[in-house]
Parts: structure tokens; sequence; C-alpha cells
């Protein structure tokens, strides 16, 4: 499995009801599935993704996170996660704030714009970054609400949401003693385990 | 598009059945059977625990016979030949296939055109109202003498995939998995609406003759052809028929007007023509009223969460984007609702400009979805058994 997924799974409890928003290829269901006993939901919009999940046991729910998460009912489960997909949805905030009505806490990861790869290649070469985690053109990345980690953590402050853990990475998705110091510089992918406004 | 991995083979020629319930059987309107039969066919081999059978319920005007030939020389397969065979989505290699034609139906099973038991002739519009409720029901005599404890699926198409449904409801511990297609949880108004417009055709025939057509010898064949053009127009789309037909003229020149013939007028009659030949007038009633009344969470206070908490079966869903006859949104109410019920379940959505007919085509994604599916349950058995 992922490096990434294996460690939002070590963050998720046995027989926790679980909601993967992008769930891709169901990977990190089909491992909860099996070792922690997780009934877990997928939800996913590309039809391969789709008939691979439907191959693994996984349940998934063909639906794009573009048209909100207006069906799904209030507390339905304990976790909704959501691996790397932030930045490509239209409406960010509103769906964190779907998820954390459907969810008691969420844990959602995505791609820092603001590492120091990303600043060195908008600031000397003047051209949108194309990085290992980015690895688009501009023009057709699925990646269309870049932030930063600390855009992040001050929506988060404005809605009133609480971070209840945070884990910072390098490319390879392990910790670093210098993204751990400075991870909106040196920090590639965070963590964050969020809750409601207490 | 590629080609789906689930092309297969077909059966070659397969022999229906005649199954004879001999029992007293209540339906839920309250009127009672002294018995039914019910015309069925098999396909595959059911293996020494049972564990591998697959019902396959049929819809509106749908039959026992499935998949196969019934002569070598027969140029019309059976209605889902696409779909059950070797190496097919329905791999009849690992499968066992039950398919049936249900009470009150015209093509064998004890409906409208079987005699009564009293020998007053023929039950014709005197048939007693049938529900999903029923067909499940019977379908599960047909099991127990199939020997047959749980299908490894139960798998329908619009009034078919309500069967699944009701199936799943009604008999928790024979059903391993359900797969609900193009269905929807009860019919909305505007779908009553198509069903009585099809009704009205019927029976304001004069040859329907209050639906004893057959005791003067005649066939309502102009209100049955109409019914059957209002009903095709709602299972197609507007941009398949557009992409299908679109204005091409069959006939006579567009400027004289009056003589023109355009080719969907043409295969609206011929589809209308050759359906009133071949189906029965009082069982397209009775098969369309089964649909208006279908309704499993009317006696749950209207919660369909609450009507499949029964379920333990696995869910498979799938619906199609141009079907606006059972909408996608109709499928994601069932989807939702087993989720709510934490029950297991997987919704897919078919990219099809077919409309609600998108069930019965070979399109791959479809094929894929549904042979996907079920190799991971076979697999299942097969890990259960060892």
């Amino acid at each position: 499995m992922r490096r990434d997924l294996r460690i939002i799974a070590d963050l998720i409890s046995p027989s926790a009801r679980v909601l993967d928003l992008g769930c891709g290829e169901g990977d990190l269901l089909a491992w909860l599935k099996h070792n922690k006993s997780v009934n877990g939901y997928g939800l996913d919009v590309d039809p391969n993704n789709i008939t691979t999940c439907l191959a693994k046991g996984v349940n998934v729910i063909e639906h794009d996170l573009d048209a909100g998460l207006h069906d799904f009912a209030d507390d339905g489960f304990d976790l909704v996660v959501m691996t790397e997909t932030l930045q490509s949805v239209r409406h960010p905030d509103r769906l964190l704030s779907e998820m954390l009505r459907i969810g008691k806490e969420c844990i959602v990861t995505f791609p820092n714009f603001a590492h120091w790869r990303c600043r060195l290649y908008l600031g000397f070469r003047g051209r949108m970054p194309v990085v290992q985690q980015l690895p688009n053109e501009w023009f057709d990345t699925p990646n269309i609400r870049l932030c930063t980690f600390d855009d992040f953590e001050q929506l988060c402050r404005q809605r009133g949401y609480r971070i209840i853990e945070r884990f910072v990475v390098g490319p390879d998705y392990r910790s670093h003693a210098l993204a751990d110091s400075l991870p909106n510089l040196f920090g590639t992918i965070a963590f964050y385990r969020i809750g409601r406004s207490e | 598009m590629a080609e789906s991995a689930f092309l297969g083979t077909s059966l070659g020629v397969v022999a229906p059945q005649r199954f004879v319930y001999a029992d007293p059987f209540t339906l839920k309107c309250g009127e009672v059977l002294s018995g039914f039969d019910l015309m069925y066919e098999t396909y595959g081999t059911l293996n020494a625990s049972a564990s591998n059978a697959i019902l396959i319920c049929h819809a509106l005007s749908g039959h026992h016979h499935a998949a196969g030939l019934h002569s070598a020389d027969d140029d019309k397969p059976g209605w889902w030949n696409h779909c059950i065979g070797r190496g097919k989505p329905i791999d009849t290699e690992r499968f066992f296939v039950v398919a049936l034609n249900n009470i009150g139906g015209c093509h064998g099973s004890t409906g409208p055109c079987s005699m009564k038991p009293d020998g007053s002739g023929m039950y014709g519009p005197t048939f007693p109202v049938v529900n999903v409720e029923d067909w499940v029901k019977s379908q599960a005599r047909l099991a127990d003498h199939l020997g047959i404890q749980r299908f490894a699926a139960v798998i329908g198409g619009s009034l078919g995939g309500m069967q699944a449904l009701q199936w799943a409801m009604e008999f928790p511990d024979r059903v391993r998995s359900a797969v609900v297609i193009a269905a929807a949880p009860k019919l909305t108004a505007q779908n009553i609406a198509f069903n009585e417009i099809a009704r009205h055709a019927i029976t304001s025939d004069p040859q329907f003759a209050n639906g004893h057509y057959r005791d003067s010898g005649v066939n309502p064949d102009v209100g049955l052809a109409l019914a059957r053009m209002i009903g095709h127009v709602t299972y197609l789309s507007a941009s398949g028929m557009g992409k299908r037909f679109g204005r091409q003229i069959k006939s006579g020149d567009l400027r004289a007007g009056a003589d023109v013939e355009f080719q969907v007028q043409s295969y609206l009659r011929y589809q209308g023509q050759t359906f009133s030949r071949q189906f029965d007038a009082n069982t397209y009633v009775l098969m369309t009223r089964a649909l208006d009344l279908f309704d499993p969470a009317a006696e749950f206070g209207d919660d369909l969460v609450a009507a499949l908490s029964r379920a333990t079966a696995d869910f498979l869903v799938v619906s199609f984007t141009s079907d606006w006859r059972f909408p996608v949104e109709r499928s994601e109410e069932i989807a939702h609702a087993l989720l709510r019920s934490r029950k297991d379940v997987s919704h897919a959505i078919i990219e099809s400009e077919h409309g609600h007919d998108s069930f019965l085509l070979p399109l791959p994604r479809y094929l894929d979805v549904l042979g996907t599916y079920l190799r991971r349950i076979h697999e299942e058995i097969h890990a259960n058994a060892t």
C-alpha cells in the first residue's frame, strides 16, 4: 500500500465507520477491511477505479465530489478521509464543511504549494511549478485549488475547525527534521486530522 | 470505447422447463391461487453445495428465455444473451443461472391466459392483482424445488431490479448479493402516469372487450401497439433517438407533407405491431400495475432505510446516465438508503445514450462492472467453501 495510505490507516481505530472521498483504487479501504474490520465506503468518479474497487470487494459509490455530499446524513461516519484531493475540487471550503457534518472527524492530506521547490520554481523561473507532487502543466492540471499549509490552517481557524493532529512529511512520505521545524517551507505533504469546533 | 473483457461465448440450444406448484398460494391482494406453474430455464451447473446459483428476474415484458437458442436454426437468442454464457458477465462456467417467467406472465406461467381451475374458462381480466412480493415468494418456491437455499446473486433490471431488492428484504438469509439495475425504490407520479396512458390505450381499444378479447377471438392489437409505442419512447433518450433516426425520411416527400413518413414513425409502428402479436394485453395491464404498486417503504412509514434494514446482502446498484424513466437519482436513493442502513453497497453509473433500454444492451463498461462484481462474488463463495 502507498506509504501515505499506511500513515492514515494507522490513524484509524478498528471498526470505525469510514468514508473515503476520492478513494481511487480502494487500497486504503481494502486494507482497513482486512486488517481493522473497518466497513468503509469509497466515493470516486473514475470508471476504472470503480471497477477496480468492485474487484477488491470495496464498497464504492460513483460520485463527483463537486456535486457535494448532501445525500449523506449528519454524523453518518466516524471518520471522513480525503487524500490529495482537496486541491482538485471546485469548492474545498464547502466540501470541508460537509465532511465535518457527516463525519465526526476528518483526515485531509494535500501538497504544500509553499514548499521551497515550488517557491524557487515560481520565484526564479517565473512559471507555475511542475514538481513531483504537482506534476501537471497549468493548463491540464486537475489541481485547481492549490494552497499552502498556512492557508489551510487559516481556513480552519476562520471556520472554527479544530486541528487535532498534524503530520508533515517530505516527498518520500517520511518525516524530516527540517519539515518538522519549518513545515510550510520544507513540508511536501501534510496530514491533518480535524474536528468540529468545540 | 474499449471492448469488454466479458464477451464470452453463447450457450447454444437450451430448453424451457415447467415447475408445477400444487399447493394453495395466497397473494398479497388476499386472493388464493390453488397452485401455479412457472416456466423456467437454467444454464450452467449447480455445484454440490448449491452455492453458485444466480436468479434472473425479468422486467415488464420479459420471460424465462434469457439466454441461448430454442433450436439450432433459432435466429433470436434469449433477451439477455450477451450477459449470460461462458465467459460472459453472468458466467455459466462459474454459476448456475435460473431465469423464469413470473406469475401473471404470458409465456407459459400461470397468468391471465391460463385456464381457471374450476373449469370456467380462461382467467383473462379476472386474474388477481399480482405484486412484486408475490413474484419473489413464488420464485422462492422454485428455488426450493431446485434445491437452492441461498442464491449467490439475485439480479434484475427495471421491474426485475425491484424484485432483486424485494428478495434481499424478504429473504435476507437466501440472498448473498443483489444486483439492482436501472430500478427505483418506487414509481413517481410521472412513471405511474406513463403506465396509465399505456393501460388506457389498451383498455379503450374496442377489441379489448373489458379484457375478454380471447372469448371473442380478437385481440386489442391497436391498443397494445399504442401502449408499446408510448413505453418504447420512454425507454429511449432524446439524444439516442436523434442519433439513430434524426429526421430521416422513410418514404414520401417533405415538401408534399401529407404522405411523408419519418424513419422513427416506421420504427415505432413496427415495434408496436410486433409486440401486439407477441404479448398479452391483460398481462401488460397486470405487470404495469405491479410496477405502480411496488413501494417497500410504505409499511415502514415511508422510511426506505428502515425497510432495507432487514437485508444482509451485498448490493450492486447500476444506473445509466440517459435513463429518464428510472434516472440515476433513483438508483442513488437506493444506494444511499442502503449506505445509511449500513449495508455493503456499490453504485456504478454507466455513461450511455440509450436511455432506460441501456440495461438490456451490451455496453462494454456495463458488462465489465457486472462481470467484475460477480467474479468477486464467485471468489468469495469459493474462499468460504475451502
